[in-house]
């Protein structure tokens, strides 16, 4: 185990006192090791149960809905009851701030008993993770429900943003990007790419996308590059060489659009809660969400007027499934695995599903439900602005997560004001 | 053990700093073993003017630095120079020590929602005078230039510098200057800016100073208000700090390095400018110009003084609205409905960010008391005053700005195994509410009267027994004044909370911050309010407690009558 302490000089100690104090070391080190890095075996369920209880899971979730935080805080609640797992929202940002914490441990020599225990993860942030070798595992696919996701049957729940998954983080929510706006005002909203940008045209200042590298304003990108570069192949395989011509019909398209963006494109909002205040405050006439029920939730807050309607673009739009991954280092493991298995289960998904705690689409596959777990979603309202599942179409999947770095860079090197 | 004092509160206060500046400059030069950086070079420095947008993010934060000292200051000097003795003069006075409490961002927050073209005041002038059905698409907060930004700055540094002011007018027998020169036919501005002012500067000086620093490098206010694409550089340093990519460490640190360089390069044009002033104000003095403008500067003083409190009073005053405020659509003035909802759904979480809050503040302010009492009856028993090196490496927290420093000590503290959490971060605000504590309580200490301990010694009491029993029951008044004062400074810190803390320590202030990032504002008007309280009860406790403790003691009750 690697300690720098630079900053700190060394006691000069007699040869002597140094090796026996080396040794001493060396035992004490190598007990503590032996017991901290005993990992909590996934397939004997009861054991990790065992573990787990009296467990304190640091859960590194994205924080910038309060209706999340409000579904974290009562799943938090329920562990502990039965469970006797307690949970610590870490409230995150941007979910790079938790890689960057393991990183920063990783660097630091402390592989045991990290600060990390769970985090809520996909895309880029999964591929560095898992290319990096920062993630405990496998685990997922022996949680005691994970079968209900019909891994067999849906190839989402073993693939994230085309990287295989392995069972290095579990499945818990889908997601898909869709628009909204008020319907009394906008009447005809734009659905395709292109038209966008004809409407845009007609209405300065009424669309705003956030500034990437804000997930959902990098999801704005990679869907209208679907669009423009007519789904092209190669978004699928890491990005080569090929960039700048698959590229370049979005940098035109952007070109074009800035100057009718909100602001003139010269500020960008934050993320996807301030594009719905936005929206709420009348500055723009179309949002986009990631999640399917974000209108009609905020509508039960009265955040937003009941005029407000969903709808997706012609052709499908960009849908994804986000997961729960155990970093290596983490001091919780069983804990987090406990807490996971809760959050897959049919009672935590239909809650989370409902409109009105938050609205974010189950993982579970309906058909592997028993009749009363299949109840809990029957039984919920969609709500006057949720589209049905046949309206809101099978997602887009998301390319490679090469090309959202890329992207990300090549939008900063071209729109940062200097 | 008393001796000792005076260096534990160096080692206190310079220590972080120095551990702090050496742990951001040595990434920064490509050495940091942990990361495989054991070569020095300068390939952190390459990739950071690589950076889009870096010239800008440098520009801005230089600006801000200058542009916001610069207006404050010049408002206070005005109103100070101009209002004396109106009923403006006392009311914004008094308006003063509240503002101060409650945190910069709170304040930053409401000033948002005042100015941006579809808050507070378009709503209050729409359609009726703007003829706006909808907001107007004005580039007025997030601004490329900063210019909202240094707006809310100046809102929360015109109280801070007026402070400063009040306290050091006293040492000036202003009252006389004043009439010596009424008396020879200046007009009342003139005279107070010929007389007064310059004797002032040089006492307000480090304070000018702690304001540069503190503008040229804020976070909390640059995220709330300041510019998008690119932010300012505290803020993209704050990103890059942030990345997973190991290799931004070094990129992040070179930024830390370079924002130590913007906030000197700042402080170093400012004392261009003094020189320049100088220089040419000499001339102004010496001519014997009795005024002629008086009048309209005058205006101009209270003007803006009352302008930016009324600001930041509205600009609280409509987030409270918000917080009840059902569907609120522009242009309506008043919300719709009313709703206690928000208040009610965030109570449960509130709780343990307070608790949070007030556990750090009060730790460290008890901490930062201690040794300050400490130094200061160090100071009077040995009858030898904190040289005035000492006094300035108390505004060393003040001055080197935090973005600077705090990440070295982030990434310093994890070199050296130390786990990122509560300890940390209350440490890491001991930092910072120290010189505020030392500020606020060492005119008071040194003013009391020394016969009160010489009786009590006289009488036989030891010098211990004449502290405990005499002269802190003496000072009970300006001492709970320096804990409100601490409580508050720890209450507002984002930054220090936010590194050391690593994330798993959450705050009032952490979470507003967080959530203002776009969401709910009435919800944000909730952690706001709760932000902007918690250190009016500080305050609340320092006026009442003397008054209850010394019912029958009426010298002792702190302010007076």
């Amino acid at each position: 185990m690697k300690r720098t302490a630079f900053f700190f000089p060394r006691p000069k100690w007699g040869e002597g006192v140094k090796a026996w104090a080396s040794v001493v070391v060396a035992v004490v080190l190598s007990l503590w090791t032996s017991v901290a890095t005993a990992d909590p075996d996934p397939r004997d369920w009861n054991g990790v149960l065992a573990e787990a209880r009296g467990q304190t899971v640091y859960w590194n979730a994205w924080a910038g809905d309060p209706r999340i935080n409000e579904y974290i805080a009562w799943a938090g609640r329920e562990a502990q009851a039965r469970f006797g797992v307690t949970v610590v929202h870490v409230k995150l940002a941007d979910t790079a701030e938790a890689v960057s914490r393991v990183v920063a441990e990783k660097a630091a020599g402390r592989t045991a008993g990290g600060g990390v225990d769970l985090i809520w993860i996909n895309g880029e942030n999964f591929a560095s993770m898992k290319r990096n070798g920062l993630l405990f595992g496998p685990w997922a696919e022996s949680l005691p429900h994970f079968p209900l996701t019909d891994p067999e049957g849906n190839r989402g729940v073993r693939e994230d943003f085309t990287v295989p998954v392995a069972g290095l983080e579990a499945p818990w929510a889908k997601a898909q990007i869709v628009f909204y706006h008020d319907a009394a005002e906008t009447k005809d909203p734009p659905r395709t790419i292109p038209d966008l940008l004809a409407w845009a045209r007609a209405h300065p200042g009424r669309f705003a996308y956030p500034l990437p590298p804000n997930f959902l304003g990098s999801t704005f990108l990679k869907q209208a590059l679907i669009a423009l570069s007519g789904g092209n192949e190669l978004l699928y395989r890491p990005a080569g060489d090929e960039f700048a011509a698959v590229t370049a019909p979005l940098w035109d398209y952007l070109d074009a659009l800035h100057p009718y963006l909100w602001r003139t494109g010269r500020a960008f909002p934050a993320n996807g809660t301030e594009l719905r205040r936005l929206l709420a405050d009348r500055e723009i006439d179309i949002g986009f969400s990631f999640n399917p029920a974000e209108a009609t939730s905020a509508i039960a807050r009265r955040e937003l007027p009941e005029s407000v309607r969903t709808y997706v673009l012609t052709g499908g739009t960009i849908g994804n499934v986000s997961f729960l991954g155990i970093p290596y280092n983490a001091a919780h493991k069983a804990g987090a695995m406990v807490l996971a298995d809760f959050l897959l289960s049919p009672e935590a998904q239909a809650r989370k599903q409902d409109p009105a705690i938050w609205g974010s689409a189950t993982v579970l596959a309906m058909a592997k439900l028993a009749p009363e777990d299949r109840a809990r979603f029957a039984g919920i309202a969609l709500g006057p602005a949720t589209l049905p599942p046949e309206e809101l179409g099978a997602p887009i999947p998301e390319p490679h997560p090469s090309w959202m770095e890329r992207l990300e860079a090549a939008w900063a090197k071209r729109y940062t004001a200097r | 053990m008393l001796r000792a004092a005076p260096f534990l509160a160096v080692i206190l206060l310079a220590g972080p700093i120095i551990a702090g500046l050496v742990g951001v400059l040595l990434p920064a030069l490509g050495y940091m073993p942990a990361l495989g950086g054991t070569a020095f070079g300068t390939a952190a420095w390459s990739d950071l003017w690589a950076e889009p947008g870096i010239g800008r993010s440098v520009l801005v934060s230089l600006l801000s630095g200058l542009i916001t000292t610069a207006v404050a200051l010049g408002i206070v000097l005005l109103f100070l120079a101009g209002s004396g003795g109106t009923r403006l003069y006392r009311w914004i006075v008094r308006a003063t020590s509240p503002l101060l409490a409650v945190p910069h961002a709170a304040t930053a927050f409401g000033l948002a929602f005042l100015i941006a073209p579809s808050g507070l005041l378009a709503r209050l002038l729409s359609p009726w005078a703007t003829g706006w059905e909808r907001p107007a698409d004005l580039l007025i907060v997030h601004d490329p230039w900063g210019i909202a930004m240094m707006a809310g700055l100046i809102v929360k540094e015109v109280p801070f510098l007026l402070l400063m002011s009040l306290a050091a007018l006293p040492q000036l027998d202003a009252a006389r200057r004043l009439a010596v020169a009424r008396g020879l036919g200046y007009r009342p501005l003139t005279a107070w800016l010929k007389t007064v002012a310059p004797g002032l500067y040089p006492l307000i000086r480090l304070p000018v100073y702690a304001v540069i620093a503190y503008a040229s490098s804020t976070v909390d206010v640059a995220l709330i208000l300041g510019p998008t694409n690119p932010p300012t550089l505290s803020v993209a340093v704050l990103r890059w700090f942030q990345a997973p990519e190991l290799a931004m460490r070094f990129e992040a640190s070179a930024g830390a390095v370079l924002q130590l360089g913007v906030t000197l390069t700042a402080l170093g044009l400012w004392r261009l400018g003094e020189v320049v002033v100088t220089a040419v104000a000499t001339g102004w003095l010496t001519r014997g110009g009795r005024g002629t403008c008086d009048a309209p500067l005058a205006v101009l003083g209270g003007g803006a003084i009352a302008l930016a409190t009324a600001s930041a009073f509205l600009g609280i005053g409509g987030l409270t609205l918000a917080s009840m405020a059902g569907l609120w659509r522009f242009p309506d003035a008043l919300p719709a409905s009313l709703t206690t909802e928000h208040w009610r759904g965030a109570l449960p979480t509130i709780g343990g960010p307070l608790v949070q809050s007030l556990t750090i503040g009060t730790i460290a302010t008890a901490v930062a008391l201690a040794v300050v009492l400490a130094v200061l009856e160090n100071e009077v028993r040995t009858g030898r005053a904190v040289g005035r090196a000492a006094l300035r490496l108390l505004y060393l927290p003040l001055i080197v700005p935090q973005a600077a420093f705090l990440f070295g000590l982030a990434i310093a503290a994890e070199a050296a195994g130390a786990r990122p959490g509560f300890w940390p971060v209350t440490a890491g605000h001991v930092v910072f509410v120290l010189p505020y504590v030392y500020l606020s309580l060492s005119e008071a200490y040194r003013r009391l009267d020394p016969r009160w301990t010489m009786a009590a010694r006289t009488l036989g009491a030891t010098p211990r027994r004449a502290f405990w029993q005499v002269r802190l029951p003496l000072l009970l008044a300006p001492c709970l004044t320096a804990v409100a004062v601490g409580l508050a400074v720890s209450v507002g810190q984002y930054l220090p909370t936010l590194l050391l803390g690593a994330g798993r320590v959450t705050t009032v202030t952490t979470e507003a911050v967080a959530l203002a990032s776009g969401g709910d504002r009435r919800i944000v008007g909730v952690w706001v309010l709760v932000q902007a309280l918690l250190p009016a009860i500080g305050f609340a406790v320092a006026l009442i407690v003397p008054r209850l403790a010394w019912r029958n003691r009426r010298g002792l009750r702190g302010s007076q009558e």
